[in-house]
């Protein structure tokens, strides 16, 4: 059995960004995976080392795929560093948005074979959410997204994921698609063995080109937009004159208390 | 044909329904042959709903069935990519909902059209090819940080529309004809076991003019009911909480703020003992006001905010109650 985890690169959530003529500048920031693809990389091991598989002889193999510029292989690096058996790479310079992306990705599943896709919940740069559930859809797999527990019996998944209010536990048929969510799990640091030993292991490059996709938005600019605070700061050391002095402030001057 | 998928819960139609109202009539009004703005309420036991959407739509979608008494996304994927192939829908709109963003990359790939998440602006530009508007939106990426314009240009886009985003349009008073409608409806795979509900007395997260929500500065799980829980019974607010908290278990998953959390624009957001991580601000950023309450003066949070207090939380906030009751 075959799991794909989907990785990708973003901004590092400590650098400030910085946008130039229109569109988001990452020349020279640190970069760094996406920490919901962490999650889904870390769940992929665990299941490998669950032994899930093993009764059928094949051990379950983790292959992380990354849709992106060269650079994204870094990104590919550190995850079979962490333990996934080997990656694809499908390279491009053009953003693609979710619902194009999900055609290349179904594409891979079924060359590959894969019974299981795992998926960040929710981008950390562009803040989408759709790529599990596009892929989903292309491939008519069932999905669960925002997944915080997971588990695989035979070929059923059980779990636990967040709904509109609150959250449910599941069963789901494989093959399928989850999304992932925080409290997923703990992704270990990649150790200095797995490091060596990750040097070795295969990407396979491919042209995104191949897939025949095209962007389906086109981004027309960007602009920092942060509103101006005021910033008055009271110093607290009398706590009853800075509560006093607060208050009056929220009610007279900014209206937004009665 | 513009369609909203008006939400409902235990049927009654929710302020997401209003607001993607609000975005159909603005659109309605750009769009060369607007057409009507269908309401589509999918549930059971909806006859309340239905009416309600009624007021804010030229026509109401109704399936009113015991198989849509629980939402799945495979299930309202296909419901919803049905009506607008049958409808010719320009535009379909969807809440941002935790829901609504899971099923709509669905309905979008059902219908091969693009799908504009989470917008919060919304525009039909004239300039497309003879007889193709093009759809304008804007969204928040980067954490809240940087707002991005970007268009699609299809004879259909599917839209999510941010909560909070666009106002609650005004109900009118001639209620519109209603249709049921026949779907044809897929198995549902993913199988429920067990669903956990977070209640709360309080007003809905989302929803709340004002919020208080406390971070690892509130010292436990006690100083948080205390201080938060006290503040925020005194301004009427919703309570939220920093990953950190409900992390430590203090607090549930569903009172979370931030990037993998909730997303509030209350008219008053007050931080109690919250460092101000991007993750948490990205929650948080576009309230109208923001207070806080830190003791360390460079707590990253005082960047973004309006009034502020350097100063011990245990100290301040009983103050504030004390102000407040007076
Ligand atoms: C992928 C990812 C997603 C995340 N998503 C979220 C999210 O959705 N929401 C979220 O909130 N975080 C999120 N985080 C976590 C985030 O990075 C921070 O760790 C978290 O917000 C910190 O919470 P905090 O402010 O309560 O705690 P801390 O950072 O520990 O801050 C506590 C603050 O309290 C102050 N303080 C302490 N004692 C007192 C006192 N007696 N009086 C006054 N002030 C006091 C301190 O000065 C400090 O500033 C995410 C992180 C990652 C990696
Ligand atoms: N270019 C990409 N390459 C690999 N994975 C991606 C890419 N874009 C999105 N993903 C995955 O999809 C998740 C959610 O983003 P989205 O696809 O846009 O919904 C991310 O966290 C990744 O797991």
């Amino acid at each position: 059995m075959r799991i794909l985890s989907m990785i990708r690169q973003v901004l590092d959530a400590e650098e400030s960004v910085r946008v130039r003529d229109g569109v988001v500048d990452l020349e020279g920031s640190k970069l760094v995976m996406d920490t919901m693809d962490e999650y889904g990389v870390e769940e992929a091991l665990r299941l490998r080392e669950s032994g899930t598989g093993a009764e059928s002889g094949t051990p379950l193999e983790v292959v992380v795929v990354a849709v992106g510029p060269a650079r994204a292989e870094e990104a590919i690096r550190t995850a079979l560093a962490m333990g996934a058996d080997r990656g694809v790479h499908v390279v491009t310079d053009v953003a693609l948005d979710a619902i194009a992306l999900s055609a290349v990705v179904a594409q891979i599943a079924r060359n590959e074979g894969a019974e299981l896709i795992l998926c960040g919940g929710q981008q950390a740069d562009w803040d989408s959410q759709a790529l599990g559930a596009a892929t989903a859809e292309r491939l008519q797999w069932p999905q669960a997204t925002w997944t915080s527990q997971l588990e695989m019996k035979g070929s059923t998944l059980l779990g636990r994921h967040e709904v509109d209010e609150g959250s449910e536990t599941f069963e789901l048929p494989l093959p399928a698609v989850v999304t992932t969510q925080q409290g997923l799990n703990e992704p270990r640091y990649p150790t200095l063995p797995n490091i060596m030993k990750s040097k070795k292991k295969e990407i396979r490059r491919e042209p995104v080109e191949a897939f025949g996709v095209a962007p389906k938005i086109k981004v027309l600019g960007a602009e920092i937009q942060v509103k101006e605070r005021m910033r008055k700061i009271l110093d607290g050391k009398d706590a009853a004159a800075a509560a006093t002095q607060l208050v009056k402030m929220l009610r007279e001057e900014a209206g937004v208390i009665a | 044909m513009i369609l909203i998928v008006a939400e409902q819960t235990n049927g009654v139609l929710s302020k997401s329904a209003y607001e993607a109202a609000q975005a159909a009539r603005q659109l309605q009004s750009e769009l060369p042959d607007g057409g009507e703005v269908t309401a589509l309420v999918l549930g059971s036991n909806v006859a309340a709903a239905a009416s309600a959407a009624g007021l804010i739509a030229d026509q109401v979608l109704v399936a009113d069935l015991p198989a849509l008494a629980q939402y799945d996304a495979e299930v309202w994927s296909a419901a919803v990519a049905q009506i607008a192939r049958e409808g010719e829908a320009q535009v379909v709109l969807i809440a941002g909902s935790r829901s609504g963003r899971e099923y709509s990359p669905r309905v979008a790939v059902k219908l091969d059209a693009p799908l504009m998440e989470d917008v919060i602006r919304l525009h039909y530009e004239k300039s497309g090819e003879a007889g193709v508007g093009v759809l304008h939106a804007e969204h928040y990426t980067f954490l809240s940080r940087v707002t991005e314009r970007f268009e699609a240009q299809a004879p259909v886009v599917v839209v999510t529309v941010k909560p909070g985003s666009f106002a609650a349009v005004a109900p009118g008073t001639t209620p519109a004809e209603q249709f049921d409608v026949d779907l044809e409806l897929p198995q549902r795979r993913l199988k429920v076991t067990g669903s956990i509900k977070e209640k709360t007395e309080r007003i809905a997260l989302t929803e709340a003019d004002v919020v208080v929500s406390g971070g690892r500065g509130v010292g436990t799980q006690e100083g948080f009911a205390q201080l938060v829980e006290g503040l925020a019974d005194q301004l009427g607010a919703a309570v939220g909480a920093t990953r950190a908290v409900v992390d430590a278990g203090w607090r549930s998953y569903s009172e979370q703020v931030g990037q993998t959390g909730k997303t509030v624009q209350p008219k008053l957001y007050v931080a109690v003992g919250i460092s101000g991580a991007v993750q948490h601000l990205s929650g948080m950023n576009k309230s109208r006001c923001i207070v806080a309450i830190n003791k360390d003066a460079d707590a990253p949070i005082f960047k973004i905010t309006d009034y502020g207090v350097v100063g011990d939380v245990k100290e301040i906030v009983p103050a504030m109650i004390a102000e407040l009751r007076r």
